[in-house]
C-alpha cells in the first residue's frame, strides 16, 4: 500500500518535472552559480564514499542516491 | 624551474604512481606522458582520512586516495584507492544478564567473558581492506555519456567484485538528464573459524580440551559462502532555475546468497528471562531492496542548501527514512582563503526486519530465520557535525570535518520477561567522526 503511493508519488513528480520542462530550466548564459562545484549534485565524493561505508556498515539501508551494493564484509 | 620541479614532486610521483596502476602494457605509454600531464596539472588528486570511533566498542581509520584525469575530448579517468582498518568490539546479538556470561569466540580458539549487566561485547575484531576502483566516463554523441568502472575491495576474510556501468542523457538545453545504470558484485566470505550451522547451539566448554576441537567442527557448514548483488538505478535530473536543481532516483537492488552474519547469536531464555542457550542467527538468502531518493540545492545569495530524502523498504519488511542536509557558508577570506563553514544535519530511522528479535524463549517452536542484530532492528540514528575548508598554497583545498553519531535502538514491542526488565537490551551507540581531507 506504501510502496504503491511512493512508487505514485515519485511518477507524479517526475511527470510535473518533465510537463514543466518549457518554465523550467536556464539559457546558457545563466549557469555561473549552477556551475560552481558546491552547486554539483555530488560535490563532495569522498565525503560521500566514507559516509556509505560508515551507514552500510552500522543500518540496515544502503544505496538511494548511488549503488547500494556489496564491496565489504561490514554488514 | 628547479623550485618549480620541486613543488610539482609529490603530484609527480603520485601520477607515476597512478599510471602504473593502469597495467604494464600501458606503462611506457603513461610514463613518458606523465611529465606533460603534471605540466597542464590534469591529474587532479582527493586525499583523505577518516577515523571513526565508538565509545568502547569500534575503531575504524580509513585513509582514500582518489586520482582523476580528463582528456582533452572529455573523457574522464577516476582511479581510487582505499585502506582501512579496523578493531575493537562488536555486539555478539546475546542479550545482558545479571550474571557473568561466557562465549566462544567466532574462530573456536578460545572464550570471553562478559561480566554481568554489560551488552556482551566480542572484542575479536580486526581487519585491514585495500579497495580499489576505477571508472571510465565519456560522452558518446551530443548528449549521450557513458560510464563503465569496477570495484575490488579485498579484507582478510572477504572478497568483493563488482562491475558498473550507465548512461545519461541531456535535453531541454543540458537541463534535463535521464540516466540508467547497473552494477553487479560478487562477494566471497571465508570467516575465520567457518560458516556456523544457523539456528545451532553455541559450543562452549573447555576449548583446550583434546575433543574440542571435532566438537566445535560440528557446529559448522563449510569454510566460505557467497553473495551476489544486482543494483539497477533510474535518475532524473532537473536544472529548476538559475538557484535550483533538483534530482529524483529509483533504485532496486536484488542481493542473493550468504546474508547471515556468522558472528552474531542470540539468546535462548526461559520465562524468568534467564539465558538457557546460545543459537548463531539465520537470515533469508534473498534481499530485495528498493528506494527512492530525491535531492535538492538551492543557492542563497551566497550560502549554498543540499537537502536529500531517501524511503527505503524491502522484503525483510524494513522500512526507512533518511534525510541528510548540508549548509554551506562562506566565512569570506577573513578565516582562511575563501574558506567555508558546512553544518552537517542526517536524521535516519527504520524499522524492523520480520525476523529480528532480541532474543528467543525456551517454550517456542524456533523459527525459520530470527536475527538479534539490532543493525536490523527498530532504531534511529542522528548525525551533526559540521565541515571547515579553505583554499591553501596554490589554490589547493583543505578541510577538516567533525561529526558526532549516535544510534538509538529501540523496542519494537517485544516483551521482556524477569531478569531482562532489569538489564539495558537496546543500548545507545555513540560515535565520533573525524575527517582531514587535501585536494591537489
Amino acid at each position: 500500500m506504501m510502496k504503491t503511493k511512493i512508487q505514485r508519488m515519485l511518477l507524479i513528480s517526475t511527470l510535473v518535472a518533465m510537463s514543466g520542462c518549457s518554465s523550467l530550466g536556464v539559457e546558457p548564459w545563466e549557469r555561473d552559480l549552477l556551475a560552481k562545484d558546491e552547486m554539483s549534485l555530488s560535490a563532495e565524493p569522498i565525503d560521500a564514499a566514507l559516509d556509505d561505508h560508515i551507514y552500510f556498515s552500522k543500518e540496515a539501508s544502503s544505496g538511494g542516491k548511488g549503488f547500494g551494493g556489496g564491496g565489504c564484509g561490514c554488514n | 624551474m628547479k623550485s618549480k620541479i620541486d613543488k610539482i614532486n609529490i603530484k609527480s610521483a603520485l601520477t607515476v604512481a597512478t599510471v602504473a596502476l593502469l597495467g604494464t602494457s600501458s606503462l611506457a605509454q603513461a610514463e613518458s606522458s606523465s611529465t606533460s600531464s603534471v605540466q597542464d596539472s590534469s591529474w587532479e588528486f582527493d586525499s583523505a582520512f577518516l577515523f571513526y570511533s565508538e565509545v568502547d566498542r569500534v575503531s575504524a581509520g580509513e585513509a582514500i586516495l582518489n586520482a582523476k584525469k580528463t582528456f582533452d575530448n572529455d573523457e574522464v579517468l577516476n582511479l581510487k584507492l582505499t585502506i582501512d582498518t579496523l578493531t575493537g568490539a562488536s555486539a555478539n546479538g546475546a542479550v545482558a544478564q545479571p550474571t557473568v556470561q561466557t562465549f566462544t569466540r567466532p574462530s573456536g580458539n578460545g572464550q570471553y567473558d562478559i561480566a554481568a549487566g554489560d551488552t556482551p561485547l566480542d572484542d575479536t575484531f580486526h581487519d585491514t581492506r585495500v579497495q580499489l576502483n576505477g571508472q571510465w566516463t565519456q560522452p558518446l554523441a551530443p548528449d549521450y555519456t557513458v560510464s563503465g568502472g569496477f570495484h575490488l575491495s579485498k579484507e582478510y576474510d572477504y572478497l568483493s567484485l563488482g562491475i558498473n556501468g550507465n548512461i545519461a542523457v541531456d535535453f531541454d538545453r543540458k537541463n534535463s538528464t535521464f540516466s540508467a545504470g547497473f552494477s553487479y558484485f560478487q562477494d566471497t566470505f571465508t570467516p575465520e573459524g567457518g560458516i556456523p550451522n544457523p539456528l545451532t547451539s553455541m559450543l562452549i566448554g573447555n576449548s583446550d580440551a583434546s575433543t574440542w576441537d571435532d566438537s566445535f567442527a560440528q557446529t559448522r557448514i563449510g569454510s566460505e559462502d557467497d553473495k551476489t548483488t544486482t543494483d539497477i538505478l533510474l535518475g532524473f535530473t532537473q536544472v529548476i532555475n538559475r538557484r535550483m536543481l533538483m534530482q529524483f532516483n529509483y533504485s532496486y537492488s536484488m542481493v542473493d546468497g550468504y546474508l547471515t552474519d556468522p558472528f552474531k547469536i542470540l539468546s535462548v531464555v526461559n520465562n524468568t528471562g534467564k539465558t538457557q542457550d546460545y543459537l548463531y542467527e539465520s537470515r533469508p538468502d534473498s534481499r530485495v531492496k528498493q528506494s527512492v531518493f530525491a535531492q535538492s540545492l538551492y543557492h542563497f545569495d551566497s550560502s549554498v542548501l543540499d537537502v536529500s530524502y531517501r524511503y527505503m523498504w524491502d522484503d525483510w519488511e524494513i522500512t526507512s527514512h533518511t534525510i541528510d542536509s548540508r549548509f554551506r557558508i562562506p566565512l569570506g577570506d577573513g578565516f582562511g582563503k575563501e574558506s567555508y563553514i558546512q553544518p552537517h544535519l542526517r536524521i535516519y530511522q527504520q524499522s524492523a526486519a520480520d525476523f529480528y528479535r532480541p532474543f528467543i524463549t525456551d517454550d517456542e517452536a524456533l523459527p525459520a530465520f530470527a536475527s538479534a542484530d539490532y543493525r536490523i532492528g527498530e532504531m534511529t540514528a542522528i548525525t551533526v557535525g559540521f565541515k571547515y575548508g579553505m583554499l591553501v598554497n596554490n589554490g589547493h583545498e583543505l578541510s577538516f570535518r567533525l561529526e558526532y553519531y549516535r544510534q538509538t535502538p529501540t523496542n519494537a514491542g517485544f516483551d521482556e520477561p524477569g531478569v531482562l526488565n532489569d538489564v539495558e537490551l537496546y543500548p545507545t551507540v555513540d560515535a565520533i567522526i573525524g575527517q582531514v581531507t587535501y585536494s591537489f
